[in-house]
């Protein structure tokens, strides 16, 4: 598997990473040698094996269904660059 | 006689179906939300109901909530549907600003629950089923202004981290009618397992609409999606609107393209969204944070136990035990409300094999009938279940009759009281006395002879003795005896 210049591109879009062209053509060449580094795996018969999701088994830990969190507006808007009346505020967005 | 279960829709060219998939996001009733303790109450100042983890601050991590598990098992129960022992979490990528982690934790290869099915009636007796594909959990977005500031939105995360569950259907929908129905027959079920309030107006049930047309039996067309639909008369509509629309471009030659629109209910059509065709690779993949969701067949069996009784098993009941018509009984489960208060009524009656097929009629007709007319709920009644029993009661037992039960209703509405005491203070009882009701019918024999001459080669003009009987008793005589006695005095 490898990827084109468009790929590249469209890779970064979608992460909303901006990228020069110039920095393209050397992107490329990152990503293919780091999926030509992981394409290696594919040298393992997987057939049948459930993928792993946790090196020692262990079930997920569930919470009791009960408010003991929020009520912090402060703290949730405190970083953020524009607020008013503790909305956050961003450049407009209309569909 | 038509047995046609959908309409068709008529084009140039001849007869077009319609094939209809819905996506229905329920909102689960919950406390908390599902993966932090922050309130999922509607309302409340902006950015209140947010944790640390809502608002995707770094090293926040998710920690799932037990009852929104157990609410999305016993929706899968109630739609009959397969329960996944097993599913997965994933994160779906996008970037909106009502999205602040940059993705929505879902379940995309494995939901929690799988294939199961809604049977809708129709109006005539005709019934369909409708096929579920899957049910997964997600969270829900945050809520955008746009109408602050005419350079900002403004982003209020109270609803992010919401559960949801995301309901969805196989394209065997087949018409607006069938598809109204799916929505308020799936409404109706999450209301009475408690698992989803229903409010269509809070946007506590959202649906998403997909619709293609083609030639009855024919292969698929190209479907398009009417996004973001929060009541059930604007589906109809837009479906119609939409499947003409498509109808209208295959006919003149051209092709549907596959994408996102928005029904406009003022103008009563739909309009594309602008296209994002790159926004939708979603890029989905397990959640690292957050391991399989598991659960027993035991967990599985303790829920199911404790399940309400669902409108189809309510209605069957009505049926069997009182007779009722299946259509009564449609009306009285489909709001569970409706029919807490028409159980209400029943556990209040003196002989309720007796008189439940007549309380569900009062119910229907004269409750619900006068409720409607007034524009109010039942919550809002001023006739309660115990006054609605003992009007039936006194019916039932023979002390009034059916017509001066709706004036005693009618004072119960207006004035409310206990209606066996107003009975006893008004004089409203029927007259049974035999003797009391012959003098009456005496004297209307004697004042109209001509008529009485009649009868005998018109007995249809019976029904006018028994009226004046009535009218001259003040509607308190048994209409039963009154029909008897002038029958035997008029020798017919």
């Amino acid at each position: 598997m490898s990827v084109d210049a468009v790929t590249v591109r469209r890779i970064a879009h979608l992460a909303r990473i901006a990228v020069r062209d110039d920095e393209v053509s050397h992107l490329q060449g990152e990503l293919n040698a780091m999926l030509a580094f992981v394409e290696q795996l594919s040298e393992v018969n997987v057939e049948g094996v459930e993928p792993m999701t946790s090196v020692t088994p262990m079930e997920m830990k569930k919470r009791q269904d009960v408010v003991n969190d929020g009520e912090i507006a402060d703290d949730i808007v405190a970083n953020a660059p524009a607020t008013e009346g503790h909305f956050f505020q961003v450049p407009k967005v209309v569909e | 006689m038509s047995t046609a279960t959908h309409k068709l829709l008529k084009g140039a060219t001849g007869d077009w179906e319609m094939v209809i998939g819905m996506e229905i996001h329920a909102q689960v009733t919950s406390n908390s939300k599902l993966f932090s303790g922050a309130s999922t109450a509607f309302g409340g100042d902006p950015n209140t109901h947010v944790s640390l983890v809502d608002a995707a601050m770094p090293g926040m991590l998710p920690v799932i909530n037990e009852e929104c598990v157990r609410q999305a098992v016993r929706t899968g129960l109630g739609l009959n549907a397969k329960i996944n022992l097993r599913s997965v979490f994933d994160r779906k990528n996008y970037f909106y600003p009502d999205l602040p982690q940059g993705y929505q934790i879902s379940q995309y290869k494995s939901p929690v629950v799988g294939e199961g099915e809604v049977q809708l009636e129709l109006d005539g007796g005709r019934s369909v089923t409708v096929g579920i594909e899957r049910l997964h959990l997600e969270q829900d977005a945050g809520k955008l202004l746009h109408d602050q500031s005419p350079t900002m939105s403004y982003v209020d995360l109270n609803r992010s981290g919401v559960a949801l569950m995301e309901i969805v259907s196989k394209p065997d929908i087949r018409d607006a009618e069938q598809a109204k129905a799916y929505v308020t027959k799936l409404r109706s079920i999450l209301r009475y397992l408690g698992t989803c309030d229903g409010d269509m107006e809070k946007g506590s049930l959202r649906a998403d609409v997909n619709v293609s047309v083609r030639k009855p039996g024919g292969p698929l067309g190209t479907r398009c999606e009417i996004k973001n639909m929060n009541s059930i008369t604007f589906i109809g509509q837009a479906i119609e609107y939409e499947a003409r629309r498509q109808i209208e471009i295959l006919e003149d030659g051209g092709s549907i393209d596959q994408e996102t629109r928005l029904y406009d209910p003022n103008k009563g059509e739909t309009r594309s969204m602008r296209s994002k065709e790159e926004a939708h690779d979603y890029r989905y993949f397990p959640d690292p944070d957050l391991l399989p969701l598991e659960f027993s067949q035991a967990f599985v069996d303790e829920l199911k136990a404790k399940l309400p009784e669902l409108p189809d098993q309510k209605k069957a009941r009505f049926v069997a035990d009182f007779s009722l018509s299946p259509y009564d009984a449609s009306v009285l489960v489909a709001e569970r409300e409706s029919a807490e208060f028409y159980e209400t009524v029943l556990s209040g009656l003196a002989n309720r094999a007796r008189d439940g097929k007549m309380a569900a009629n009062w119910v229907i007709n004269e409750l619900f009938g006068r409720l409607n007319k007034e524009g109010q709920d039942i919550a809002g009644s001023p006739v309660n279940a115990g006054q609605l029993a003992a009007i039936v009661d006194l019916i039932g037992e023979g002390t009034i009759s059916g017509k001066i039960a709706k004036d005693l209703f009618e004072i119960v509405w207006q004035e409310g009281g206990d209606p066996r005491a107003l009975v006893e203070s008004r004089g409203m009882k029927q007259v049974t006395d035999l003797s009391a009701i012959e003098k009456v019918v005496d004297d209307i024999i004697a004042a109209n002879p001509d008529k009485a001459a009649q009868v005998k080669d018109k007995p249809q003009s019976l029904g006018w003795f028994v009226g004046q009987v009535m009218k001259s008793s003040g509607g308190k005589a048994n209409p039963q005896a009154v029909n008897d006695l002038l029958k035997s005095k008029l020798g017919i």
